[in-house]
């Protein structure tokens, strides 16, 4: 028990099976060619860092891959993005990127079944300076969806 | 030989902390160090007893608080050998806010376009942040000495940088991640070139004997919370000559002689370069640090450390798949070892070890150059201080060992297989 009366976190809750096996054999990780976004972020305190490529048409997202090096969260948190998003509207990643960032900050609030899979990361929220590993790889995902939307913008203009 | 019992009972936190239900073991002493009994105490009854703002009030309490801070000016000047007492020593919040005072109040008035200042690659950004900021300013370029294979500053380099152009050399005497470094030596090569000598002594005088003297350096800085000191004071140590010519950092009361509307004189130095009411009680605590690490003996903590260091270093030797970073032997360390094990990532290594009670650094230790030069993201690090123990040592390796069997069919560990394959997508 800690100070606070609560139980102690384990171990187990941060390094669940889905997550060391997505450290493991990270999924969709790689450049994309033909990608219309790119999207870097670094978070200085650790030193983890995440590129994302994404492929975004009609507003879905298409395929996404990543790259980066870091902690055993922030890489699986990315590769498992990436399946999540892959296929999804812009507004639904949006939406996932918002309940993901609930699962970390608010984890009273219950999980958004939406997540799926990414319901692995709720134990990471028991340990508080391990929420900007699990989260900037949809810190990063963030960034890359506004340029899609940018870069969208901008081709609009020039067939205009 | 150090009474290492005897000094854990000195602190109370390393004596009675309990962490996830086991002892406290306190590897993290690069960073900030815990403080004796004799240092809490100091602060408490500064606050309880002599509490007063310092040299202006025609008052009891006033002159008591202006004795004490001056008397801890003193202690410190001794703790490292000043040539000139107090005179050549201010008080600052730590080393990083002296390497400043340095680039703002000397580097505006002396660097020009095309003047050199050498660094090295194993700064901490507080020595290489504050440069970059007034060499843009002025128009002055910055030259970093690198390192060779195991970590040592390229002595090649080093004559080759500086020359002509070069008017500061600032470096580190003992690195947060790798060794001590020959700053005696280069000082005297900065000065053949009329340059001056900047030190960092933030993980020098906490744990070998300092002698800026002898060191024939022009600045030295460091930081009190890393020699069992209170956080918040900081000391800049100067040869007077050029503190007299430098003018003032930060302006306001304090640092003042006479004020007019046109204009002002500024006080005598050590003063004239600590405006506004200063870190009162932490000025005198640290006097206090400097008391108990000279009751222990510089000499003697460095014996301590370098036997545990070396100690520390032979055991994570023993562990398959440990590399160390920087200089394979202790003597030319302070108690710093930085390493990684594996492929572990060095959070989740740390995330293991605080399970056992132990705490260490892990990421990039405000050095990300050095990092890159590593061609690493990050280490892990374990930093040791007069407290530490070989049975630590020992519970340290044990904690590691279990890090490995809990990361062990993850493919991170040497023979278990590779991780991370980066593939093209097409």
């Amino acid at each position: 028990m800690n100070t606070n009366g609560a139980p102690e976190p384990q171990l187990d809750d941060l390094y669940r099976e889905l997550i060391l096996d997505h450290y493991r054999h990270p999924r969709n990780k790689g450049h994309l060619d033909g990608s219309n976004a790119h999207a870097e972020g670094f978070n200085p305190l650790c030193g983890d860092e995440i590129e994302l490529d994404l492929e975004v048409e009609h507003g879905i997202v298409q395929r996404m891959t990543f790259l980066g090096r870091g902690c055993s969260i922030s890489q699986a948190s990315a590769s498992m993005m990436t399946e999540a998003v892959k296929g999804q509207s812009v507004a639904e990643a949006r939406h996932l990127a918002e309940s993901f960032r609930r699962l970390m900050t608010e984890p009273e609030a219950g999980v958004d079944p939406e997540l799926g899979d990414l319901e692995a990361f709720q134990g990471v929220a028991k340990f508080p300076v391990r929420v900007k590993c699990a989260t900037l790889a949809w810190r990063v995902l963030e960034d890359g969806l506004n340029e899609a939307n940018s870069n969208h913008d901008e081709t609009n203009e020039v067939k205009e | 030989m150090i009474d290492v019992e005897a000094v854990r009972k000195d602190f109370p936190l390393i004596s009675h902390r309990q962490v996830h239900g086991v002892p406290l073991v306190y590897f993290d002493n690069a960073a900030t160090t815990q403080k004796p009994r004799a240092v809490i105490d100091a602060l408490v009854n500064y606050y309880e007893t002599s509490n007063a703002n310092i040299h202006r009030g025609v008052h009891k309490l006033a002159e008591e608080a202006t004795a004490a801070y001056e008397e801890s000016r003193a202690k410190v000047a001794r703790h490292i050998k000043s040539p000139n007492g107090g005179h050549s020593v201010v008080f600052t919040r730590n080393t990083t806010e002296s390497i400043n005072l340095v680039a703002n109040a000397w580097g505006r008035a002396n660097l020009n376009p095309g003047d050199e200042i050498v660094l090295t690659v194993m700064e901490h950004h507080s020595n290489i942040i504050p440069w970059q900021l007034i060499a843009r300013e002025r128009g002055a370029k910055i030259r970093y000495v690198d390192i060779d294979d195991e970590g040592r500053l390229r002595r090649d380099e080093i004559e080759s940088f500086i020359g002509p152009k070069t008017k500061l050399v600032s470096m580190v005497q003992a690195s947060n991640v790798l060794g001590i470094n020959p700053v005696r030596e280069v000082a005297e090569m900065a000065h053949r070139y009329g340059a001056l000598m900047l030190v960092d002594g933030a993980q020098a005088v906490p744990n070998m004997p300092v002698d800026v003297g002898d060191l024939g350096c022009d600045f030295y800085a460091f930081s009190g919370h890393k020699m069992a000191g209170p956080t918040g004071i900081g000391v800049l140590w100067a040869r007077p000559e050029i503190l007299e010519a430098m003018d003032p950092f930060l302006g306001g009361g304090e640092m003042i002689s006479r004020v007019t509307l046109d204009g002002s004189t500024w006080n005598d130095i050590p003063w004239k370069f600590e405006a506004g009411t200063p870190n009162i009680a932490d000025g005198i605590v640290l006097g206090a640090a400097v008391d108990y690490m000279q009751g222990l003996g510089m000499a003697e903590v460095r014996e301590h450390e370098k036997s545990i260091t070396d100690y520390a270093m032979k055991s994570l030797s023993a562990v398959p798949g440990v590399t160390i970073y920087g200089p394979p032997s202790a003597e030319e360390r302070v108690g710093v070892v930085a390493f990684n094990y594996g492929d572990i990532h060095p959070h989740d290594l740390s995330q293991v070890l605080d399970q056992h009670g132990i705490a260490i650094r892990a990421g990039h230790h405000c050095a990300q150059p050095l990092m890159r030069r590593l061609d690493c993201v990050a280490t892990a690090r374990a930093s040791f201080f007069v407290y530490n123990t070989r049975a630590e040592v020992d519970t340290f390796i044990n904690a590691l060992e279990d890090a490995g069997r809990y990361f062990e069919d993850t493919g991170l560990l040497p023979g278990t297989g590779a991780v991370g394959a980066t593939e093209k997508m097409a």
